[in-house]
């Protein structure tokens, strides 16, 4: 075995997992801090210059928190759950291709841990797994609201893991390949996100519910259900949950940003010039970066904002409108692809968008005049 | 292994249907410490799948007996006991209380007093309603606007904090008219709440009145019929948001209503998004109100001249004995109300707040009962949460707008 080659993966898998577990700390403190900017509050700014060690703060107070089992919980799998729920979030990372290569002593570094050829089915299958932990949790904890949480969120995943799969083959039928790179090179010219706007959409509102964030929060949905499937959960059990939810957001940002949004490439209009990826690798990262950052804003905008939407009307979204309107978009990539007109895929897909708006639209117009 | 002790099935028999004891539905107990019950009310939840088969109300964690304590203090100090009953509506309580007793002992209230009393209560109605719509919107998890509601709430505190020194609990309404007059600063700082708020109210409508995630949760759930309305006694927005227009400020006007050109808006629908609308029409409501009675603010006195009944300016005891008697009666033993039962009521954020009064002649009340409209409210929540599910309810119990401490007193 080629020692150097086991090195890199090794050195690469490392900055992987400290990259999302960083990311994480400084998640919840982007979080907070902008919630705050929105609710005219100023948020954690004490521990450090503008807060900057209240991650540190958190970690060390879960760390040190009792842990407690409440009694006639079925132990192996309460134990067990947030293990599952965190595993996948980080393995996941794996496939996304966060820059090209460079050369450093005579090796051909490349920036992604695995480049697998099916990558698209990676992230699928993986991305699935962690809702198990989630029911697990809910089911074991000996608890009902857990137990309702649970139930909500396996409920939302078979609504929602359609659509993401639709938008998925939207994104390879265009990049004609399921290598994540191969997808995101295919962006050089344009991104995926500019000629099929509202596959992009679909797909960040899918992921939304994937990662159980705000509006579709259903299985935690703490003015109902307490905390939903980690009520009974303290300490670091808790925050292995916490982590999960946050490192999934950043990997499903990532996952957004290279399918859609032209992952690690610059700006199409840049391609040319010495701002690109091709010029200058290091570029590579930083523009995934500011991609996942602005993906993460609009996360936590859309929790500041919105409502949560009822879980009943949640399936219904999924099923109704989101699914059909999938289906519609992979059709009509597939058409503009074979005519080779991208320009016909923009343009049904918005209508396609506005027929679904309008939908909804007449939905809630009916809904407010049946209650005279 | 830790025992648990269960309460039995057979306990709960004559509160839930059938189908819970044969285990096919689930009982699930929602608080008192649960996130979304505005403070300790306990429910007992029987649910099919997320579908409410009963709704059972326990209350009673909030109780601290304030109305058997004010039985032992005199009419003057019974008051600060009203301030913690209704924490939203302290001005309003301290109204509600004063009029009874000066409907008791037929004591006169100045105008100027009259038209202080109005823009305060006015302006604690608006408090109300801002917690309110902060907490409705919190509960269906839009958490920006509780933050955008408690800055103009922070306003009318310090409005309050100015006027009596107090944020909460104000106790400045008193019988035969207030503590002292308002400072200089007064005036200012109420027109420029007058100035601002109407466009926070226009920025709360245009995050909430039209967004469709919030129309979803609200249209059509929670539907209280005009008659039901009626047989169960609420009152306040829920009663004019089914349709019935009543309103004591306009039917049976107290301290100078009728002077003052308002409307109460009333919505026939009787769901959660009509008590919305209602509410929201309020406060706009109130404004109006507020701005006429400071355009037409008179001097004069703010307290009546009856010494026998209110105690005398400070700068009159140091010249008067009689003041100076007047005085150390006052506040020792306190009046002796005439023989006799009152009822009074006034138009609370919430509804009817009425007092029952009754004196034996002494100086302490004999018997003092408040009809508090959180109570009556609460328990429609069996009928209107019935049929739907655990989110609607929380937007149920939001939308009621209780307050524990006015149920349990």
């Amino acid at each position: 075995m080629d020692w150097a080659l086991f090195w890199e993966w090794l050195i690469k898998s490392l900055v992987v997992i400290f990259t999302l577990l960083g990311g994480f700390a400084y998640l919840t403190l982007y979080e907070r801090r902008l919630l705050a900017r929105i609710q005219v509050r100023i948020g954690p700014n004490r521990a450090g210059p503008q807060g900057l060690l209240q991650p540190i703060a958190d970690a060390v107070k879960l760390i040190f928190k009792e842990e407690l089992t409440p009694a006639r919980v079925y132990r192996a799998v309460f134990f067990l759950a947030p293990v599952v729920t965190m595993v996948p979030s980080i393995v996941i990372a794996a496939v996304i291709p966060w820059g090209t290569s460079f050369t450093l002593g005579g090796r051909t570094i490349t920036l992604y841990l695995a480049d697998i050829n099916v990558g698209v089915l990676y992230l699928m299958s993986v991305a699935s797994i962690a809702v198990y932990g989630i029911v697990m949790a809910g089911w074991s904890s000996n608890n009902k609201y857990a137990m309702l949480g649970g139930l909500r969120s396996s409920a939302q995943m078979i609504s929602y893991e359609l659509t993401l799969g639709l938008m998925f083959v939207v994104a390879i039928l265009m990049g004609n390949s399921m290598r994540m790179i191969d997808i995101v090179e295919a962006q050089g010219e344009m991104w995926f996100g500019v000629i099929q706007p509202i596959g992009f959409l679909l797909l960040f509102l899918t992921t939304l519910a994937e990662v159980n964030r705000h509006p579709f929060d259903m299985p935690e949905a703490e003015q109902e259900l307490t905390a939903g499937y980690h009520t009974e959960y303290s300490g670091m059990k808790f925050a292995l949950f916490f982590m999960a939810e946050y490192q999934k957001m950043i990997v499903v940002s990532m996952i957004g940003a290279s399918l859609f949004l032209g992952g690690y490439r610059e700006f199409w209009f840049l391609r040319d010039t010495f701002l690109s990826v091709d010029r200058a690798w290091f570029l590579g990262p930083v523009y995934l970066f500011a991609k996942v950052i602005v993906l993460l804003g609009v996360m936590i905008w859309v929790r500041a904002t919105w409502p949560r939407i009822r879980y009943d009307r949640l399936m219904a979204l999924g099923w109704k409108i989101f699914l059909p309107l999938s289906l519609y978009l992979v059709f009509v990539t597939a058409i503009g692809i074979i005519l080779e007109a991208y320009w016909l895929i923009t343009l049904l897909s918005v209508l396609g968008g506005l027929v679904a708006v309008a939908v909804i639209y007449v939905d809630l117009r009916r809904k407010y005049y049946a209650r005279a | 292994m830790v025992q648990i002790e269960e309460v039995t099935l057979d306990q709960l028999r004559h509160l839930v249907s059938e189908r819970a004891v044969h285990g096919e539905t689930m009982l699930l107990n929602m608080g008192p410490q649960h996130p979304s019950t505005h403070g300790v009310l306990r429910l007992l939840l029987e649910l099919d799948g997320e579908i409410i088969v009963n709704c059972i109300p326990d209350i009673g964690y909030l109780h601290t007996g304030i109305e058997k304590n004010m039985e032992a203090k005199t009419y003057q100090k019974a008051e600060v006991m009203t301030d913690r009953m209704d924490y939203l509506n302290p001005m309003g309580n301290n109204l509600a209380y004063c009029m009874a007793v000066e409907k008791l002992v037929d004591l006169d209230v100045p105008p100027r007093a009259q038209a202080l009393r109005v823009i305060l209560v006015e302006l604690q109605r608006i408090a109300s309603h801002l917690v309110w719509i902060g907490t409705h919107a919190l509960d269906l998890a839009a958490m920006s606007m509780f933050m955008y509601a408690f800055r103009e709430r922070e306003q009318i505190l310090d409005i309050f904090e100015l006027v009596s020194g107090q944020r909460m609990m104000t106790t400045y309404i008193r019988p035969g008219g207030v503590w002292r007059d308002v400072p200089v600063e007064f005036e200012a700082m109420v027109r420029e709440f007058v100035r601002t708020f109407p466009k926070r109210v226009d920025e709360y409508e245009a995050l909430l009145t039209r967004n469709p995630f919030f129309l979803d949760r609200l249209l059509g759930i929670g539907r209280l019929s005009k008659e039901k309305a009626l047989q169960y006694g609420v009152s306040g927005p829920i009663l004019r948001a089914s349709g019935v227009e009543w309103d004591l400020r306009k039917k049976r006007p107290y301290m100078g209503y009728e002077q003052y050109d308002f409307n109460v808006p009333v919505r026939t629908e009787g769901d959660n998004y009509a008590r919305f609308l209602v509410r929201v029409q309020e406060m706009r409501e109130s404004l109006k109100i507020i701005e006429q009675a400071l355009n037409k603010l008179p001097m004069g006195p703010v307290r009546s001249n009856n010494r026998k009944f209110v105690p005398p300016p400070r700068s009159e005891i140091g010249v008067s004995m009689e003041a100076l008697i007047h005085h150390f009666v006052l506040w020792t033993e306190g009046f002796k109300a005439p023989k006799g039962a009152i009822y009074s009521a006034v138009e609370s954020p919430r509804g009817e707040l009425g007092v029952y009064l009754e004196s034996d002649g002494g100086t302490k009340p004999y018997r003092i009962h408040m009809r508090t409209p959180s109570f009556e409210n609460l328990f429609v929540i069996a009928e209107l949460a019935r049929g739907h599910l655990i989110a609607d309810l929380v937007a149920i119990i939001g939308s009621i707008d209780f307050v524990l401490g006015d149920i349990d007193r």
